[in-house]
Order: C-alpha cells, then sequence, then structure tokens
C-alpha cells in the first residue's frame, strides 16, 4: 500500500488534498444544496421545514401575492424587489465610492519612501483589524442626535450665532452608505496598493522622456496597471456589501432594509426558513452574476490575496 | 521621479482619509471615560478617586478607579471574561486545524496533479464570492436538519440532545479559514526554487527528509501568515458565529452586538478600547517581526 502511494504521485496529491475537499464538501457545498431543497419545500405551522416541490417562495420574493385586496385573485406588490434593489444600488454606490477614497491613499502609500511605506500600511491595518460590530458602534455614537458631529457643527454655529437644529442622521440611508464606506475602506486600499506598488518607477521615466504630462501619465500607465487591484478590491467591497445585515440593522434602524436584514429576520423572527432560503439564493445568483461578468472583463487578479 | 508625488491634491485626500479612518475610533475611546452611564452625550471624566462608586442620577460622580471606572467594571463583567475565553479557545483550535489542512492541500495543488484537483481548486474560491450570510444559513440549515433528525433517530433527551455549540462555531470557522491559508500558502509556494530540494535529493536525504529540513522551513513564513491571517479572521467573525452558535457559545463580536440593541454604558467603548489596543500590540509586534525578518533575508 505505502509502496503505491509513493510511486503514484497522484493519489498522494488527492491524499494531501482530502481533508480540505471533504470539510469545504460538507461545509460548504451540501449547505448550498440543502439551501437549495429548502427553497422549494413548505413552511410547516411551528415553523420547520415541509420539503415538497412548490416555487410559492420565488412566486412570493418576485412580488406576486395571493393575499389581495378583496375581489383580486392575485396582485403585485413589489416589497421585496425593492429591497433587492435598494441592497444593488447601495452596494454600487459604496463600491464607487470607497475607490474615489482608497486610490489616492493607496498612491500616496505606493510612492512614499520604501522606509515609511509600513508606517503607512500599518495605519490602513488598525482600523481593519478592530473589529467590525465596534466599528459600527462607533459610528452610531458619532452619527446620533446627541452625537459628537452635531455636538461639533452646533458649537460653530453657536460662535456664529446661527440657530441650528441638530440633523437627524442616525437611521437614515445615509448613515447606511457611511458605515458601509468605513467598514470596507481598508479592502479597497490594500489591493489597489499591491498593483500600484509593483509598477516600476522607469515606466514613469519613459512616459516622462517621451513627454507625456503627468495627467497623461496618469491616464496612461498608472491607470491601466493598477486595475487588478481595483478590480480585486471592488470583489472584496461589493460581495460582503450585499450580504452584510449588522450595518443596516445598527445605522438603519427598521428604515433600511437591505437583503442581508430580510434574510436573517427569516430565520430568527419570522421563523421561516424556506422563504429565508429563496432569498438567500437569489442574493448568491445575483452576487455570482456580477462578479461574473466583472471578472470576465477585468480577470482574477493576484492581488485578491493580498487583502 | 514619479509624477503627482507632491501634488497637494493627493496629499489632502491622504490625510482627509486618515482622519475619516481614525476620527471614530477615536471618539469611541474618549466616551469610554465618560461620566454619564447613559453615555448619549460625552459629561466630563470621572474626577475624584474614592474608595465607592457615588452615582448622581446617571452620572458618576466619584469612583476608586477614577477615570478608568468603566474598565473596572468590565473587569468585574463575568459575560465578557466567558465570552472572551470562548473567542480565543475557538480562534486558537480552528486556526491549527485549518493550518494543517490548509497547507497541506495547498502542497497537493501546487505539487501534484490529480483528479480531483479541479475541484479543489475551485471550491477554495467559493467562501470569496459568496455573501457569508449565504453560508452561515447554509450551515445553520444542514446543523440543524442533522441534529433534529440525529436527535429523533437516537432518541435524545435534555442534555444528551445535539445541538448548537462551540463545536458547531469551531467546526464552521475552519470550513472558511482552510481556503485562506492555502491560497497564501499557495503564493509562497509559486516562488519555491525547487533547486534546494534537488541538491538535498542528491545529497542523499529521502522525500520526507526532504521536505522536514528543507521544504518546510522554508514555506514557513508563508504558514505563519496564512495562520495569522485565519486566526484574525477568527477572531473578527461575526456573520457565521451568529448563526452557528448556541447557549455558551457567545464571543465577543456576538457578546458587543447584543448589548448595541439593548442599553449601552461606556463599559462597551472600555471594551472596544481593550480590544483595539491589544489589536495594536498584535499588529506591531508582527511588523517589528516581519521586518527583521525580511532585512535578515536580504
Amino acid at each position: 500500500m505505502f509502496q503505491r502511494l509513493r510511486e503514484s504521485k497522484s493519489a498522494r496529491g488527492t491524499l494531501l488534498a482530502l481533508p480540505t475537499t471533504a470539510w469545504l464538501f460538507v461545509l460548504l457545498i451540501i449547505p448550498l444544496i440543502l439551501t437549495l431543497i429548502v427553497s422549494f419545500g413548505q413552511r410547516s405551522p411551528d415553523g420547520n421545514v415541509i420539503y415538497t416541490f412548490t416555487l410559492n417562495n420565488y412566486i412570493r420574493l418576485f412580488g406576486y401575492s395571493t393575499d389581495c385586496p378583496v375581489g383580486q385573485a392575485s396582485c403585485f406588490e413589489p416589497l421585496y424587489l425593492n429591497i433587492l434593489w435598494r441592497s444593488l444600488s447601495l452596494a454600487f454606490n459604496t463600491t464607487w465610492v470607497v475607490v474615489i477614497m482608497a486610490y489616492p491613499l493607496a498612491y500616496f502609500i505606493a510612492r512614499a519612501h520604501p522606509k515609511k511605506r509600513s508606517l503607512y500600511l500599518f495605519m490602513v491595518l488598525i482600523p481593519l483589524w478592530t473589529n467590525f460590530v465596534i466599528r459600527v458602534y462607533a459610528w452610531m455614537m458619532l452619527l446620533r442626535k446627541e452625537g459628537a458631529i452635531n455636538a461639533i457643527i452646533g458649537w460653530l454655529m453657536h460662535l456664529l450665532n446661527i440657530p441650528f437644529v441638530p440633523f437627524e442622521m442616525l437611521y437614515t440611508p445615509g448613515a447606511v452608505l457611511v458605515g458601509m464606506v468605513y467598514e470596507f475602506l481598508p479592502f479597497m486600499i490594500l489591493p489597489i496598493y499591491t498593483s500600484l506598488e509593483k509598477i516600476d518607477n522607469s515606466l514613469y521615466e519613459a512616459a516622462a522622456d517621451l513627454g507625456a504630462n503627468s495627467l497623461k501619465t496618469f491616464l496612461r500607465v498608472t491607470l491601466p496597471l493598477s486595475m487588478p487591484g481595483m478590480v480585486a478590491g471592488t470583489i472584496l467591497v461589493f460581495i460582503p456589501v450585499m450580504g452584510t445585515f449588522i450595518v443596516s440593522d445598527i445605522l438603519g434602524g427598521r428604515q433600511v432594509i437591505l437583503v442581508g436584514n430580510l434574510i436573517q429576520r427569516q430565520f430568527l423572527d419570522a421563523r421561516d426558513p424556506t422563504f429565508g432560503s429563496a432569498v438567500s439564493l437569489i442574493l448568491m445568483v445575483m452576487t455570482l452574476i456580477v462578479t461574473y461578468f466583472y471578472t470576465r472583463k477585468f480577470g482574477f487578479g493576484e492581488e485578491i490575496v493580498s487583502a | 521621479m514619479s509624477p503627482f508625488r507632491r501634488s497637494p491634491v493627493i496629499i489632502a485626500a491622504t490625510v482627509f482619509v486618515y482622519f475619516f479612518l481614525y476620527a471614530p475610533i477615536v471618539g469611541l475611546i474618549l466616551y469610554s471615560f465618560n461620566a454619564s452611564r447613559t453615555n448619549v452625550t460625552f459629561e466630563g471624566f470621572i474626577p475624584a478617586y474614592s474608595n465607592r462608586v457615588v452615582m448622581d442620577g446617571s452620572l458618576v460622580v466619584s469612583s476608586p478607579c477614577g477615570p478608568f471606572h468603566w474598565y473596572c467594571d468590565l473587569a468585574k463583567n463575568d459575560d465578557v471574561t466567558e465570552a472572551a475565553g470562548n473567542t480565543l479557545t475557538i480562534a486558537f483550535t480552528a486556526t491549527i486545524i485549518a493550518t494543517v489542512v490548509g497547507t497541506m492541500s495547498a502542497l497537493a495543488l501546487q505539487r501534484y496533479n490529480f483528479k480531483m484537483k479541479p475541484f479543489s481548486q475551485l471550491s477554495l474560491y467559493i467562501p470569496i464570492v459568496i455573501p457569508e450570510i449565504v453560508m452561515g444559513i447554509g450551515i445553520l440549515t444542514l446543523f440543524s436538519q442533522l441534529f433534529g433528525w440525529i436527535n429523533q433517530v437516537l432518541n435524545l433527551n435534555g442534555d444528551a440532545r445535539l445541538a448548537l455549540g462551540m463545536a458547531t462555531v469551531t467546526v464552521s470557522h475552519i470550513a472558511f479559514m482552510i481556503p485562506f491559508v492555502t491560497l497564501v500558502v499557495q503564493a509562497r509556494l509559486q516562488g519555491f526554487d525547487k533547486s534546494y530540494e534537488e541538491a538535498a535529493m542528491d545529497l542523499g536525504a529521502n522525500e520526507w527528509t526532504t521536505f522536514r529540513r528543507v521544504t518546510f522551513p522554508m514555506i514557513l513564513p508563508g504558514i505563519l501568515s496564512g495562520a495569522l491571517l485565519a486566526f484574525t479572521l477568527s477572531l473578527d467573525d461575526f456573520v457565521i458565529t451568529f448563526f452557528t452558535n448556541g447557549p455558551g457559545s457567545t464571543t465577543l463580536p456576538i457578546y458587543v452586538y447584543g448589548l448595541l440593541r439593548r442599553t449601552i454604558t461606556p463599559q462597551v467603548n472600555a471594551l472596544s478600547t481593550v480590544w483595539i489596543l491589544v489589536v495594536f500590540v498584535a499588529i506591531f509586534l508582527l511588523q517589528i517581526f516581519q521586518n527583521r525578518n525580511s532585512t535578515q533575508h536580504s
């Protein structure tokens, strides 16, 4: 047996990869298959799953309801479609805001003196490694009516003798956007930095020798070469934003409900795992479609590991 | 010289982004010294030292710990101690298993050709391209259906019933950690010069000795950074833990989240501050360690 293993490299590879493959199969693949099966099931009165084949959960998700005003057999109410759309547009908005904020910082670090770079990177890592939940809480304290932002603006207004009514910032879509940007900003900075840092200085010199001004150099040299970083960063930001429910839960209250909140509520409050599974699968399909088209166009860089 | 290097626009944007990153953290730390128990507005630091806590409504007038009142309060909180213990137990156990398993598969994927290879490589990307909540509810469904079935078949009752707890959290953490360990170690193996191994074999070392004495020491930094990444992912994880924990397996992120939905005292800020300090020291030591390693090699 051992002799055979030694001779057959293929068998040894299989054996080495077996624990990983088995673990991921049981805890990633099987749960996904189970989610698919449950999504076609029916909720029992006590909140369990009755395994049948019905499309009711998907029909409900896409807005068709049998629970209508008197006199109508069926009606259309895009309640859940609105939630899906809201999540998708929030993920897009978060991504572009994050790119705009991350790029100059990544550029600054990449072009800084090599000895100082690790300090600047270190300063990006601290907020990233501070726990996710704690970071949302920090924004909750800043944004609320009596919080620091209103206090500072109020104090300035008071100095200028302008009457000031504190802003209602917490529990608004804006608060959720700020929270998301804050949570995921480092995931964009690191990959962009990784690809910018790889650009050889001689390329800039060549561009300058050939008479390109700084704008032209940026557009024709820097930007194209940093695309892999931006693609990796976009994947690392867009996907988690689509599924996160803590940020909207704490900064959006009951005002901003995203797909993540919808799924979480189906499993914990509404006790309807079948509908929750259907929403979860649609969420997965949406992110896979976006990622597929995005990576097919721009590639799937190694920068993804850098964060 | 590169363009834009000293561009004021870049510098202004950099300063702004750093301010954006740090202002919330500074605010969080400041409020951990808040005299107000309700923690809505900042009512100043807790002043005099005294041998007992004096309260005036929701204001702490004086405390034996002075401004550090909420830190002393935190140290006396058994729930926090328990949650911290759970968090570390899960992170350590899961990291050890995920590092061993992940390194094995990195070697397999980098060195050998085998039938399952495309499937193994592809499955590594699942946790990256699928939102965590999808994984979380999938694993929850798996455990609840499986445990329900086992409990029924074996007729288990009371404490003997299988339920969500430390084991389910640890096993699920390992699942999302393995791909990260594998990808990091694989990256290290890609830049590996095979001639060292060939030299060892030429000098009469067998494959196991070559691995133990040559390959392993050379990829060790990769393994360690993979393990460290996995460890921090576990410490930080909220979503997977949220869906797989049960009574007695509350971790710190879950505990903090629970507090945020109820009353918030500056104790939460004190806990956050301690956490940030631990992270700061850990990354600082790591940077020193890495810098020293890289200077030794070059």
